[in-house]
């Protein structure tokens, strides 16, 4: 792993948009491991490892493919992270993944499993339900039933079966992964001239698909990089929370366009599988459990979770107060429902509040950005000027 | 020329008096119900649990009923618009803008009347994201409660003893207290069994109905029809007599028209030749539902069975609400409803309609609204395709934005595809 900035970054983009899976094959070949295939947002990757799985995110190919097949899948109104997915899995890229998981967040992604099924009858394809009740004596047990079932699959595929010690484990690494991803987010609303959104995402995006111990260095080498970075100065920049964008990703290119238009991002929605559960997981007592305890109650509000008795919109302007954000940008993705139901409810909590807000869609193959330029910029100014 | 003028009298049998009269009372029960304390509960037509909330005297309200209901009288791309106003996108599902504009108007139901205001809102999250977001949309405008019941979807084609026990333990431990509280009755389940009885023997009446498009001619049209058909048992009256007697006297209406070999009465009358056998995936249109229906009645093309008519129950696979098990059959029946179907499920049972009602072909109305119908619906045609020989049909449309339906569209798409049926037999 390089310690010198450009080079770490440049590794970083080669993994987060390694569209041929190059690095899962390579991967393959040298510790003769399954890669197991996941869509966002989140699935318990904990298990995965624990097991000797290589857990790699299937995000879409962003605007680095050319959607052929893929577009001939599904009408003009659903999503493009689908399309995108279709096409690398037509095109055989994805043909080194001896199986997929496909989580509960959305019906399209739900339809994309049973898709999966039928394009790929001898891969495992499995559709991951979690609960929405979350009493550990309902949800709980089910979501258990679910992670065991999933275990039993990945031994029929030849993974080792699962042990309470290998998953404590597990537990425990992803427990750094997780304070290492805070450290980093920590680092960037204190210092965001420091962490560039922009190089922050391609970081977190290559760790969808590096083993995670390969990923701490990554971030430790990233973060040590760039703490001792001093030609990076502040810059007088709006401080604004992203939301919006937790499945499709928007291109690299629209996140350097907020940030030339006078943004610093302090907070965002992107990856977020490596934050979805919030604190470290217990390892005493049973692993197993723990991870289920920690899904049920430890985890951010997702507009792809039934808040139960929570309030709309509640974390969304703590999350600002805690970021300091002075504004918030909704960046959701054409035609995602969760992203899309949820704003009007998400906007209300946001206006009680008092934040300032604008908002715009994007596609993940987007390629034009100059109005949501004009449309950021104004916004950064605005808040600079008047708030 | 006036409306009246233009379309002939329309033939009602007596089964569509009864229902008729069904709705009626039903919709003046709710709209009295402030005044006679009556309690009601919104609930989705998928996973409906009305035989529990009945069992607690709770009337259902059906958000989706008066959503096409609201765009069958031409009010829907008023309600739309109040909905984008308040900054609801472009982009999401029709239905809950048009009932969220609704509810903004006034809540005006279908009769004219007020509904009242919910006393429970009873989320079954059944087969449709959406309804979750919904239901949190409803619960921001609404003092009530909510009773959620998360049912699991069947991504292996499989009902497991594990997803049982969920959906059961979630009616044992959220549900039923919730409706006890709301109703201040107690769980009575001497009388569930009792509706229980009566919702199978309605579904096997139901049943009977739906197969007669196995008959040649089809002497119902499985889809225009169809949505009349299923109107009293997914929507407020499974478990009543009411429903009951309805399925029996439509039953009895179908079997005469099959012994006296009738086709389907149309808007436009009986229809006398029957050209086309069709399967039809997707919801219908309703904001043009007439003009739409015609355009199938136009070409002799009759729908001999569709999927629509399984998206409140599947019953023409032997399922039937078991009194002798009543929350474990309540928690079968939703998971087993159309939209919790994975998509191979799905192909199963599509080109399997396709052969058993002998149809030429399967017809996608593919709905821009319902992502939980649509995404996917382009692979399941060619699987159809593919395993029927049969050639496959596509239109898009929408539930109930009349901006997103194009009659010259989709016109010429049904005559290209009749007259590629028709080739295909003439060799």
């Amino acid at each position: 792993m390089s310690t010198d900035l450009q080079t770490l970054l440049q590794e970083a983009e080669e993994l987060a948009f390694d569209i041929d899976s190059s690095y899962v094959k390579a991967w393959k070949e040298k510790t003769g491991g399954l890669a197991i295939g996941y869509l966002p947002i989140y699935v318990p990757r904990e298990l995965l490892h624990a097991q000797g799985c290589l857990p790699v995110g299937v995000l879409g190919a962003g605007d680095n493919l050319e959607i052929i097949r893929g577009d001939a899948y599904y009408q003009s109104y659903i999503c493009h992270l689908p399309r995108s997915v279709i096409e690398l899995g037509l095109t055989g890229r994805l043909d080194c993944m001896d199986g997929m998981l496909f989580p509960a967040i959305c019906d399209v992604i739900r339809n994309l499993s049973g898709m999966w099924k039928m394009m790929a009858p001898e891969k495992l394809s499995r559709y991951l339900d979690v609960p929405q009740n979350f009493d550990p004596e309902t949800g709980g047990l089910f979501y258990r039933h679910e992670l065991e079932e999933l275990s039993a699959d990945l031994v029929k595929l030849g993974a080792r079966p699962l042990t309470d010690e290998a998953l404590r484990a597990s537990i425990e690494v992803y427990n750094r992964h997780r304070v290492a991803v805070q450290s980093l987010y920590r680092l960037r609303q204190d210092e965001p001239w420091k962490v560039p959104s922009s190089e922050l995402y391609l970081i977190l995006r290559a760790g969808v698909i590096l083993p995670v111990e390969e990923h701490l260095e990554m971030m430790a080498s990233y973060e040590a990089a760039v703490r001792a970075d001093t030609t990076r100065k502040p810059m007088d920049q709006a401080r604004v929370l992203l939301t919006g964008s937790f499945c499709e990703q928007p291109p690299l290119g629209l996140i350097k366009t907020l940030e030339r238009s006078g943004c610093y991002i302090v907070d965002d929605d992107l990856i977020q599988v490596h934050r979805w559960i919030l604190s470290s997981i217990p390892t005493e007592g049973d692993p197993l459990d723990n991870l289920v305890q920690a899904f049920l109650s430890d985890t951010i509000d997702s507009p792809t979770r039934y808040i139960d008795d929570g309030v709309k919109g509640a974390e969304l302007v703590q999350r600002v107060k805690d970021s300091r954000a002075e504004g918030l940008l909704f960046c959701a993705p054409s035609f995602c429902d969760p992203a899309l139901l949820d704003q009007p409810m998400a906007v209300t909590a946001v206006e009680k509040a008092g934040i300032p807000w604008t908002s715009f869609l994007f596609s993940e193959n987007t390629g034009q950005f100059q109005v949501i330029r004009e449309q950021a910029g104004t916004f950064a100014d605005s808040i600079k000027l008047w708030s | 020329m006036s409306k009246n003028q233009m379309t002939p009298d329309v033939q009602k049998d007596s089964s569509q008096l009864k229902q008729k009269q069904m709705i009626a009372e039903h919709y003046t029960r709710l709209a009295k119900a402030p005044d006679t304390g009556e309690k009601n509960a919104y609930t989705f037509v998928p996973g409906n649990l009305t035989e529990l909330l009945r069992s607690f005297d709770l009337l259902p309200v059906l958000p989706e009923i008066n959503a096409l209901q609201s765009s069958m009288r031409g009010k829907s791309r008023e309600y739309i618009a109040i909905a984008e106003k308040l900054g609801h996108s472009e982009d999401v599902c029709t239905y809950v803008k048009c009932d969220l504009g609704m509810m903004k108007s006034g809540n005006v139901g279908p009769t004219g009347e007020r509904l009242p205001d919910p006393d429970l809102l009873l989320l079954s999250y059944t087969g449709c994201f959406t309804f979750m977001k919904w239901f949190e949309i409803l619960r921001e405008e609404y003092d009530a409660p909510v009773a959620m019941l998360h049912v699991p979807y069947q991504g292996d084609g499989v009902i497991t003893d594990s997803m049982r026990k969920y959906v059961v333990d979630q009616l044992k431990t959220k549900v039923i207290p919730v409706m006890e509280k709301v109703s201040g009755k107690s769980y009575d389940e001497d009388r569930l069994k009792e509706m229980l009885t009566r919702s199978a023997k309605a579904e096997d009446d139901l049943v009977a109905v739906l197969e007669s498009g196995k008959n040649t001619p089809s002497p119902i049209d499985a889809y225009f029809g169809g949505v009349y058909y299923i109107g009293p048992i997914f929507t407020a009256f499974r478990g009543t007599q009411d429903a009951v007697d309805y399925y029996e006297a439509l039953r009895s209406e179908i079997d005469e028209r099959v012994r006296l070999g009738k086709g389907p009465v149309t808007p436009e009358g009986e229809m006398k030749e029957e050209k086309y056998r069709i399967v039809v995936e997707g919801p219908p249109n309703w904001t043009s539902f007439r003009k739409f229906w015609k355009m199938f009645s136009d070409e002799g093309a009759v729908v001999v069975t569709s999927s629509y008519t399984k998206v409140g129950g599947v019953y023409d696979n032997g399922f039937r609400h078991d009194p002798d098990r009543p929350l474990e059959s309540l928690a079968e029946y939703c998971m087993g409803c159309y939209t919790n179907l994975t998509l191979p499920s799905r192909v199963d049972m599509l080109a399997k309609y396709v052969e058993d009602y002998n149809a030429d072909g399967l017809l996608i109305n593919s709905i821009k609204s319902c992502n939980s119908f649509s995404a996917g619906q382009l692979m399941i045609l060619r699987e159809v395709e593919k395993r029927t020989g049969k050639p496959g049909g596509f239109i898009e449309s929408d539930l109930v934005d009349p901006r997103y339906f194009s009659a010259a569209n989709i016109k010429n798409r049904l005559e290209s595809w009749f007259q590629m049926i028709q080739q295909r037999r003439d060799g």
